[in-house]
């Protein structure tokens, strides 16, 4: 297992630099001109310059990326053209509140998701499965501004049972948290519904059922396990997705995490900052799916880790 | 009195809107420690009969809409889930046709089988398990303590079913309902567990009601057979009269069909035409479109089960 994790690391290396090529070519072609973002208006022809020359953006593009390619691999991901502070940094600095958003949100997606889905794939026909087929589809296409902004209105401005935003306290961490379990409990319910119903259809539950398990022992002890798979793979996707932040709901709960320090950089201009966030998120996105195949033959024992 | 009685079972099935009776007035009795064989072509309604037994039809779209069921003093239409769940695994066990598919690929088989201990009695672990591998042994599964942790899929189709059986007889049930246990598997394979169950019946002297549609294991394993086709039961008797002298048309039809009995192995012979499908069986008797011995009153009148010494056949002008 050793091997196939460090094989797999391996790997992602080469997708890393892949994608550090293709935002780098992309944020070149945006016609923005970070120099002028940092000089101000009315800087002299002059100091622009000047400023070009420092940042080595007067260098052809090759030369640029491939300087920045061997601070990266030596884990150096530059400097903010703006604030001057170490990509680096920044980004860790960020990474508490992100990864505390991510992790209440996961586990609010699965908590939501997973009991919906069951319970509707049970109850297959039935009202409540219909009530939460249809509350889940308005979950997968509301917009998170205004789940945000409703749940933010309802529980901190109306009922003052938690605070309006900020970070800090566990107190502070629900609403965000609430709304990108609800949103993304859409996508888990109807997954793990129709995984659940394509299960209940094999020989195997009937065998359970002739041999006298009950309902409770058929969802959770035979179902669900051969139901698990794509939530996991799922939940390996919503790591790398969490980790570039959650711009909206960050920026309605004033969170401050990555994807607040990626929306600023992006109005800015500031190129390391975005390939930087780009590269921490893909880099979350490898480990979350090589989690999720670490933890898949544990669910099912049929597959194996691949030589 | 038998262990199980079965009087007028009807069963329908919801399709496009209106109920489709696919099993009509079925009667079966069965007698501890006897082997009754269930024999009729693919679509006659076999499976359907065996899981209204254990009320393992999904409703809908199915329903029962008639008749009774008996088996050891419970009148199974009118138990409540629960009960119907301590008489299932326990004094009732079943075994499939897909051994294959019929186990859980995500759970050992020392799991899978000392599941139905864990719910029927409160042995605990330790017995559990001592019980999982006399079960295995006794099925004829060598090295159990390996197999126990093994999963299906790391075992082959024959020893799949022997784990099936393993499973179903691990609360000591009376009555094993075998739906074409051995269609899936090998011949050799096929010979090999049907040597088993017939061990077994005599063994621990449960009843079982094979299913199959295949005369010669109806022939070599079963002590009476009943004859379905298109839902119903059109004979019934012991094996030996049965054979020697079939009365419904439709069974003649099989065995004049049939060149040599014992030992062949293989789907049923044809007769020539085919079984109406639920939704365009004829009034009156099911077999009058392929019946030589049709008579007028036939295509009217559904002839009910008649005979004598407990040979009965449903035919108005039965071939003796
Ligand atoms: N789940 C179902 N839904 C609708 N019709 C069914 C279902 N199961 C069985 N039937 C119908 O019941 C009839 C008998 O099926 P079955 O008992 O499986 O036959 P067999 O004798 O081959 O075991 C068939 O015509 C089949 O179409
Ligand atoms: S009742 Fe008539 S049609 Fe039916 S099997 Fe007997 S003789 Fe043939
Ligand atoms: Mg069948």
């Amino acid at each position: 297992m050793i091997g196939y994790i460090a094989r797999r690391l391996g790997q992602a290396v080469f997708i890393l630099i892949g994608i550090s090529l293709v935002t780098y070519v992309l944020v070149y072609l945006i016609p923005a001109d970070p120099v002028r973002q940092i000089a101000g208006r009315s800087a002299t022809p002059e100091t622009v310059e000047s400023i070009r020359r420092q940042l080595g953006l007067d260098l052809p593009l090759w030369q640029q990326y491939l300087r920045y390619l061997g601070d990266l691999l030596q884990g150096d991901l530059g400097r903010s053209y703006i604030q001057k502070t170490e990509v680096a940094t920044l980004i860790a600095s960020r990474l508490p509140a992100t990864l505390e958003l991510m992790a209440g949100a996961i586990l609010l997606e699965l908590l939501i998701g997973l009991s919906a889905g069951i319970y509707a794939a049970s109850r297959r026909g039935r009202p409540a499965d219909r009530a939460i087929m249809v509350a889940s589809f308005a979950a997968v296409s509301a917009p998170q501004f205004v789940v945000g902004i409703l749940l933010l209105y309802v529980f901190a401005v109306q009922l003052g049972w938690f605070p309006i935003g900020g970070y800090g306290t566990l107190w502070h961490l629900v609403l965000p948290a609430l709304t990108l379990g609800l949103l993304g409990g859409g996508w888990y319910a109807r997954m793990m519904r129709s995984a659940m119903i394509e299960v209940l259809r094999q020989d195997y539950i009937v065998t359970a059922r002739a041999k006298g398990a009950g309902r409770f022992r058929i969802l959770f002890v035979h179902a669900l396990r051969n139901a698990a798979l794509p939530v996991v793979a799922m939940v390996g996707l919503d790591i790398g997705i969490f980790m570039s932040g959650a711009v909206v709901v960050e920026s309605v709960y004033g969170w401050p995490g990555i994807g607040q320090l990626a929306w600023q950089a992006i109005q800015r201009v500031d190129i390391p900052i975005i390939v930087g966030v780009t590269i921490v998120a893909a880099v979350a996105i490898v480990l979350g799916n090589l989690l999720a195949d670490l933890v898949a033959p544990f669910i099912d024992p049929r597959i194996k880790f691949r030589r | 009195m038998s262990l199980l009685e079965v009087r007028g079972l009807t069963v329908a099935f919801r399709s496009e809107g209106r109920f489709l009776r696919v099993v009509e007035a079925v009667d079966l009795d069965l007698e501890e420690g006897r082997i009754l064989g269930l024999v009729g072509e693919s679509g006659c309604g076999k499976s359907v009969t065996a899981r209204s037994l254990m009320r393992l039809l999904p409703e809908p779209p199915a329903r029962i809409e008639g008749g009774s069921i008996r088996f050891a003093g419970n009148d199974i239409l009118a138990l409540d889930e629960a009960a119907m769940r301590r008489l299932r695994g326990d004094r009732l066990a079943m075994i499939f046709q897909e051994p294959m598919t019929s186990l859980n690929p995500t759970w050992t088989v020392g799991f899978q089988i000392e599941e139905a201990l864990k719910l029927h009695t409160d042995l605990p672990a330790a017995a559990r398990r001592e019980r999982s591998l006399e079960l295995l042994r006794r099925v004829g599964i060598g090295a159990p303590e390996r197999r126990l942790r093994q999963y299906p899929f790391e075992l082959s189709g024959g020893l799949r079913q022997r784990v099936m059986i393993a499973m179903a007889l691990a609360c000591g049930p009376d009555l094993l309902i075998a739906d074409e246990p051995t269609t899936a598997l090998d011949v050799t394979v096929q010979a090999q567990i049907l040597e088993l169950l017939a061990r077994l019946r005599e063994e621990l002297g449960m009843a079982i009601l094979l299913i199959t549609h295949d005369l010669g294991v109806v022939a070599e394993f079963c002590d009476e057979v009943a004859v379905m086709y298109a839902g119903r039961i059109v004979e019934h008797g012991r094996v030996a009269d049965l054979f020697a002298r079939p009365r419904h048309p439709y069974t003649n039809g099989l065995l004049a069909s049939t060149p040599r009995l014992r030992g062949r192995r293989g789907r049923l012979p044809t007769i020539p035409g085919s079984v109406p499908p639920p939704d365009r069986r004829p009034p009156g008797c099911p077999f009058a479109p392929r019946c030589q011995r049709v008579l007028e009153r036939c295509r009217s009148a559904m002839p009910g089960l008649a005979g004598d010494d407990g040979h009965l056949a449903a035919c108005w002008n039965p071939v003796r």
